[in-house]
């Protein structure tokens, strides 16, 4: 037992009596039972807003963009939004999937298949975005460095917009393996439990006839290891890229040097906080409390109140730096935002992201699920209507005085940012009922020193 | 040569870790050994050589970097060279620092994937690949030691049985 040890004064990541098949038995329950009423009530709704969305989707195509409510002064509004809110949920994945694991954080292992599936997800989400906005979507390959008719006329490699497509589209591409490497066991003990044919066939072929040799795992691990040590700087630099599409801009309020860091916080500030609104709900449909415990999201919440705090820090720098500078287009363009016509966002921004995670200092408060669950959905709010403060805000009144106007978004715009609400929600409910949404071959590695059983036994023989 | 093989079973970690070094001590061969889960130091126990596969991931990185570098100098400085806002890209040097992200992204790229295919190869894992091993319950919360019969049959099986197995089976390996 000496080599399971882990000091008495952390708390058990893994709580009852659990041996490893029932480790097993829990994380396939969810996925050889029958879904429930409320599943199909939930799946139903999220179909039904994913059509809608399509259904905004192909008018805009249809069309022309000109449905969207954009302007000749805004010219991006609720699309770019969209796009960064998304891509900065799919931020908290790898960043518990890899940061933690260079940092040997055991509780990363009850979270991160979920996190990483949420990654994923909303990247899809993210994606669809820029393409929709190019107008013409059937002319999408031009983005690619691909040879052409017009004399191979490249793409433009010092836009940090197509910086935006490889960063994009690695990220996209490593977390994908990254996630899948790590399902290869879980798949193969959910195809060895199998009793249906068809459910043996299916996982036999997802898991890729992964055996478990130690030689494997031995590769399982290194390759691990390696993929989060390219992750994290990738994680970094995904959104440090999505903030140049703004920073190395002219635009007064965009033209910021404190945009990547402050970029990179916000996006784990709302990842985590969408871990944990699907995480509260998750653990208590699919009975896997066990697992992701109380102390899981105590820890995430956490996270929350530090990044909040350093988007905090971030929105106060920049009305100094502003003032400080002596630019007066940059002082409008922050004084515009905060008490102009949009004043309502940027309080409604400044209270959900600054003030809201403070409560989390509280021990009592940090621990609630249920107050969790709200601050969850309260951060998410307000990380939207920050990408919406910072986009909208710096166009809609720009140089010219005349052309000074308000965006109002059409029911076009309203329907497919809940189209893809409904999209991410319908492949995550279809992702907690087909897949093993625990990481159970990592979780048995650590039952010994983490469990709560083996804690008591281990620390009782040393008193 | 025979291709028998004795599977021992055991239903713990820290058992299969012990039996392994017994197993070894005693001049036995370990074909292989299927876990759960990753057991810490059990290729070490089994005298397995330490993984190459990290110093590929380097190798393909830099491959991934020179790819980029040579792609964006063709493309943007040698094929169409252009005046975009007044900022010529007439020379690499001049341009490079606007080619750094995508420099990065592709060695990331690169590194990560090829990484990721070698190891599918190394451990032949792929759709439709027929899965090898020897119980259901391996996936499960069974550790099987393989050992390769060369001699007494016997003996190498009531030497496994005092490792603390749950079960022993003998079969011929293919």
């Amino acid at each position: 037992m000496s080599s399971h040890y882990e000091a008495p004064i952390r708390r058990p990541l893994i709580v009852g009596d659990k041996n490893y098949h029932d480790i097993s038995v829990d994380v396939a329950a969810p996925v050889e039972g029958k879904a429930n009423k409320l599943w199909w009530i939930a799946f139903s709704i999220a179909l039904l807003a994913f059509l809608w969305g399509i259904g905004a989707i192909t008018y805009t195509i249809g069309t022309g963009i000109g449905v969207w409510g954009l302007n000749k002064t805004v010219g991006w509004a609720w699309d770019i939004t969209n796009f960064v809110w998304w891509v900065g949920i799919g931020h908290a994945g790898t960043l518990i999937s890899a940061v933690l694991l260079l940092f040997r954080q055991k509780w990363r292992m009850g979270i991160n298949r979920s996190a990483e599936a949420m990654t994923i997800f909303s990247v899809i989400q993210a994606g669809l975005f820029p393409i929709i906005h190019m107008g013409r979507v059937w002319n999408a390959h031009f983005v690619l460095p691909l040879p052409n008719q017009f004399g191979s006329l490249w793409t433009n490699f010092n836009s940090p917009l197509l910086w935006d497509v490889f960063a994009i589209s690695t990220y996209f591409s490593v977390s994908l393996v990254f996630w899948w490497t790590g399902l290869l066991p879980d798949f193969a003990m959910l195809r060895d439990r199998a009793v249906r044919p068809f459910q043996k066939k299916i996982y036999g072929l997802l898991s890729f006839g992964w055996t478990g040799r130690a030689k494997d795992w031995q590769r399982f691990e290194e390759v691990s290891l390696v993929l989060a040590g390219l992750a994290t700087p990738l994680v970094l630099s995904v959104h440090t890229i999505v903030s140049f599409d703004f920073a190395t801009s002219i635009v007064p309020g965009w033209h910021t040097t404190i945009f990547p860091p402050y970029f990179v916080a916000g996006a784990v500030f709302s990842g985590f906080a969408m871990v944990n609104t699907l995480l509260i709900i998750m653990r208590k449909v699919s009975n896997l409390e066990a697992y992701i415990t109380e102390q899981h999201i105590e820890l995430m919440n956490i996270v929350i109140m530090i990044t909040g705090s350093i988007v905090g820090c971030a929105y106060i720098t920049e009305l100094f730096i502003a003032w400080y500078s002596g630019v007066e287009y940059e002082q409008y363009a922050f004084l515009n935002r905060a008490t102009g016509p949009y004043w309502w966002a940027y309080l409604l921004m400044m209270s959900c992201n600054v003030f809201s995670p403070q409560f989390m200092w509280f021990k009592k408060l940090r621990t609630s699920i249920t107050f969790s669950f709200i601050i969850s959905i309260v951060v998410n709010i307000g990380m939207w209507f920050e990408r919406f403060v910072i986009i909208v805000t710096s166009l809609h009144r720009d140089y010219l005085p005349s052309s000074w106007t308000m965006f109002s978004p059409t029911f076009v715009d309203i329907g497919i940012f809940i189209g893809t609400i409904g999209f991410f929600f319908v492949l995550f409910l279809l992702y907690a009922r087909t897949f093993p949404v625990i990481a159970q071959a990592e979780v048995k590695s650590i039952l010994k020193a983490s469990g709560e059983k083996y804690k008591k036994l281990r620390d009782g023989n040393h008193e | 040569m025979s291709n028998k093989v004795v599977q021992a079973m055991y239903n713990d970690d820290d058992i299969l870790m012990d039996a392994v070094k017994e197993v070894r001590a005693a001049k036995y061969h370990i074909e292989e050994v299927y876990t759960p889960f990753p057991v810490h130091g059990l290729d070490k126990a089994m005298g397995l050589k330490g993984t190459r596969i990290a110093i590929t991931a380097f190798l393909y990185g830099c491959v991934g970097l020179v790819f980029s570098i040579w792609m964006m100098d063709y493309m943007m400085i040698r094929d169409w060279p252009q005046d975009i806002g007044g900022k010529p890209s007439f020379a690499f040097i001049q341009n490079m620092p606007a080619f750094v992200p995508i420099m990065f992204e592709m060695t990331v790229f690169f590194a990560a994937h090829l990484m990721v295919i070698t190891f599918y190869m190394r451990s032949k894992l792929w759709p439709f690949k027929e899965a090898e091993n020897p119980d259901p319950r391996t996936t499960d919360d069974m550790f099987v030691m393989e050992v390769i019969v060369d001699g007494n049959e016997d003996e190498l099986v009531s030497f496994l049985k005092k490792t603390g197995t749950v079960e022993i089976k003998v079969t011929e390996k293919h």
